[in-house]
């Protein structure tokens, strides 16, 4: 059965069949014959952000805590241009988006006409796959392609650029139940070979660790990953894209790991006799010196991108397939074997160089410090007031981040929302709208800096006018912190074009203005009762912290370098220095 | 090391764009590129001749195949595979120098298509290194133009 209706309408109705009840959308000119017809959808809440970058990073967030593509529909040229940003940082994490941008008419295509941009053409290289509809028959196809390649195999975000003539356009209307895509079929099953390969290696293994990422978050992997990790009493360790797959007061885990892991995370990537990395890339950011990551171990790479098996480090057992599945194959053989853990004494080691080298701040003694304000701190609080109400935590990027991932203790997979592969500064607040539009029952935290909060502040008037009540809660030391962290140490405390002055803009005034709650807070004294009020408050908030100006983020490990070299914190020392003989001889024969 | 990759794609708009824009994004030099159609007129074989060290490669090839209209990526190795490229040259040559060049022609089995008052074009097919050995002989009286479409190549009847 098909009835005929205009392109506009057929693109509506394509996002209702694919369940989309939230759209981010910034009209103009040729996207109107859309707009026009989303007015009519009962199913589809159009929310209106204040910047098409806006709208982008909205979609991203939504879909990062709800596992379902999250949708953005902008105006060609200016609009279309505004989404790259979005875009490149959707591609970076793996994150499904669809992005709609309109075009001008397919008559004029080619001729500079006003407000065209060849969109698809610029974003080749940051989408998963892009489609420039030139007849509206051909609509439905490539919505149904668009929404099955963002989420399927290695998620990513898809553009489909629309013409105005081919929405406006008719067509018999018909959803396709179906894709026929000859060229794109992702790899779900492991080989059962590599499975057995990797067992053997697991249940060989004296000093096994898991390097896990945000492919087991995409996977929908958490609970096969925590049966591995029990099973056979293997340490985790979470990239920043991984964060919240694995609970982090369980005991198995091991912090994240990197250019701003714990020392001890470092350490055990360093002397782990077997890595088990599953849905990582084995970033620059995690491994810093390539020959000297994981020097010690056979690995184990389980990724549904082939590509990146091999990509940056040659790999024992490589596995291409979906996390989920390939950890559920890996557990039933080992429970089929019946193989128990023999990773006591490992357990033990790395829990000695935890208590040893824990992450700290402020000298040796920060609870009776109560002049001076640490971002750290800050952090702390809100993590153990929200620690028994359902919460999602959004960052912005720079030391506020990696304060983030040091200091806050996540619970529940898909409540981390934070920028990686792009680092994207202004990402944190839209994300965060999005990530409130996806789970209206959760309270939504945006971890931010005083410079990153400033590269999208005009969703502040989005979050207020549509009911998101997200929380601010800026970091704010007067600089760009993380660029003067990297002057102070490599460039001779030359601060330049990195200073802030921390009182302008006015954080609190500037909440009020745009119809939010607002507060300051000075000292450490103060912070749970500003928190509280904050999140309390039945609408968006700023908590505008002062914090200590010159605070690092430690440990460091100096770009290029091996990550056991790390800079700050407590002073590191030989591992054989580290641990009493009798520990040493049970872990290395 | 230079490779040579046969890339069967969808023949449709923009994805000649996707697969070459991917090489130089991924830092692969491409010495050569043939395009046509295949049997099936909705596919199109790209022939794509790069050089890179031996990992690289296996990456660019891993890329490449993730791209969504490509069907098919293959390394073609030189000793099983059948490698033409046609060229056309279009050589200085004084009446008096003119049977010498052709000459040099008939040796490789190449064509003589057109002849001008002091120049004959020549045409010729071959493995690259055929056409690699004529273009260094003809320098000797003055390429005036030369046109070289790149290797097109296809593996050998064994494997069907
Ligand atoms: C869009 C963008 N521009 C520039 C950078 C480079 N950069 C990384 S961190 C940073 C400073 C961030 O300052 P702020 O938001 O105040 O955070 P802090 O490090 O002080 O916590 C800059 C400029 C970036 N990541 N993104
Ligand atoms: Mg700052």
């Amino acid at each position: 059965m098909s009835d005929r209706i205009t392109g506009a309408e057929a693109l509506v109705r394509c996002l209702e069949a694919e369940g989309v009840d939230v759209l981010f959308g910034y009209p103009g000119g040729v996207a109107l014959p859309i707009f026009d017809a989303l007015y009519d959808s009962t199913k589809i809440r159009t929310v209106l952000p204040r910047h098409e970058q806006g709208a982008v990073h909205a979609a991203d967030g939504y879909a990062r805590v709800t596992g379902r593509p999250g949708v953005a529909l902008v105006t060609s040229g200016p609009g279309a241009a505004n989404t790259i940003t979005g875009l490149a940082n959707a591609y970076m994490d793996s994150i499904p988006v669809v992005v709609i941008t309109a075009q001008v008419s397919t008559a004029v295509i080619g001729t500079d006409a006003f407000q065209e941009i060849d969109i698809t053409g610029i974003t080749v290289p940051i989408t998963k796959h892009n489609y420039l509809v030139k007849n509206a028959s051909e609509l439905p196809e490539a919505m149904k392609e668009a929404f099955h390649i963002a989420t399927t195999g290695r998620p990513g975000p898809v553009l489909i650029d629309v013409p105005v003539d081919v929405s406006k356009g008719e067509l018999d209307f018909k959803y396709p139940d179906s894709v026929n895509l000859p060229g794109y079929k992702p790899t779900y099953k492991g080989h059962s070979k590599q499975i057995k390969q990797a067992v053997s290696l697991i249940t060989r293994a004296r000093r096994p660790l898991l390097y896990v990422g945000g492919g087991v978050l995409a996977s929908g992997g958490a609970k096969e990953l925590k049966e591995l990790a029990e099973l056979m009493q293997i340490p985790v360790t979470t990239t920043m894209m991984g964060k919240s797959v694995f609970p982090e007061d369980h005991h198995l885990w091991i912090g994240m790991p990197g250019m701003h892991g714990a020392k001890y995370t470092n350490y055990a990537i360093t002397e782990a006799d077997l890595l088990i990395a599953v849905g990582v890339r084995f970033d620059d950011r995690v491994t810093g010196k390539l020959a000297a990551f994981a020097s010690k171990a056979k690995i184990v790479h389980i990724d549904v991108d082939p590509a990146e098996i091999g990509k940056n480090k040659p790999v024992d057992v490589p596995i291409v397939g979906d996390a989920k599945n390939v950890l559920a194959g890996i557990v039933a053989e080992l429970r089929k074997a019946g193989a128990e853990p023999k990773t006591e004494a490992w357990v033990k080691v790395v829990d000695e160089w935890r208590k040893q080298f824990p992450l700290h701040y402020g000298g040796h003694d920060v609870a009776a410090d109560h002049e001076q304000l640490y971002p750290q701190y800050v952090v702390q609080r809100i993590s153990e007031l929200t620690k028994d109400r359902p919460t999602v935590i959004c960052t912005e990027v720079g030391q506020n981040q990696m304060w983030a991932c040091q200091y806050y203790t996540l619970r529940h997979p898909r409540t981390w929302v934070s920028s990686g592969g792009l680092g994207t500064m202004g990402f944190g607040l839209p994300a965060a709208i999005g990530a409130q539009a996806g789970r209206p029952d959760a309270l939504v935290v945006d971890i931010a800096g005083d410079g990153s909060i400033q590269m999208n502040i005009q969703e502040l008037a989005t979050a207020k006018v549509n009911g998101f009540p997200v929380k601010i809660v800026i970091l704010n030391n007067g600089y760009l912190g993380m660029v003067r962290q990297w002057q102070e140490l490599f460039y001779g405390r030359r601060y330049s074009a990195s200073v802030l002055p921390q009182d302008c803009p006015d954080f609190v005034k500037l909440a009020e203005a745009f119809g939010c709650f607002g507060v300051r807070v000075e000292r450490p004294g103060d912070v749970d009762s500003a928190l509280q009020a904050a999140f309390d408050f039945d609408g968006p908030a700023i908590v505008d912290c002062r914090v200590v100006p010159e605070e690092c983020v430690y440990p460091m490990v100096a770009p290029g370098a091996s990550i056991d070299e790390m800079l700050g914190g407590v002073p590191g020392c030989p591992v054989s220095e580290m641990l009493d003989d009798e520990l040493l001889e049970e872990v290395w024969e | 090391m230079k490779h040579t990759l046969s890339v069967v794609v969808e023949n449709k708009p923009g994805v000649l764009t996707r697969v070459t824009s991917l090489f130089a994004r991924r830092g692969f030099n491409i010495d050569s590129l043939a395009v046509g159609t295949t049997e099936d007129p909705t596919l199109s074989r790209i022939t794509i001749v790069c050089s890179a060290a031996d990992t690289p490669i296996e990456q660019i090839t891993k890329q490449v195949h993730k791209l969504i209209n490509v069907i098919k990526v293959q390394e073609l190795d030189p000793s099983e595979s059948v490698e033409r490229e046609l060229v056309l040259f279009k050589i200085n040559a004084a009446p008096e120098r003119r049977h010498e060049i052709i000459e040099i022609a008939n040796v490789f089995r190449a064509k003589i298509v057109d002849v001008g008052r002091n120049s004959v074009t020549i045409e010729a097919t071959g493995a690259t290194d055929k056409v690699d050995a004529m273009e260094d002989l003809f320098r000797a009286y003055g390429i005036k133009e030369m046109a070289r479409t790149g290797k097109i190549a296809l593996t050998r009847g064994r494997e069907g």
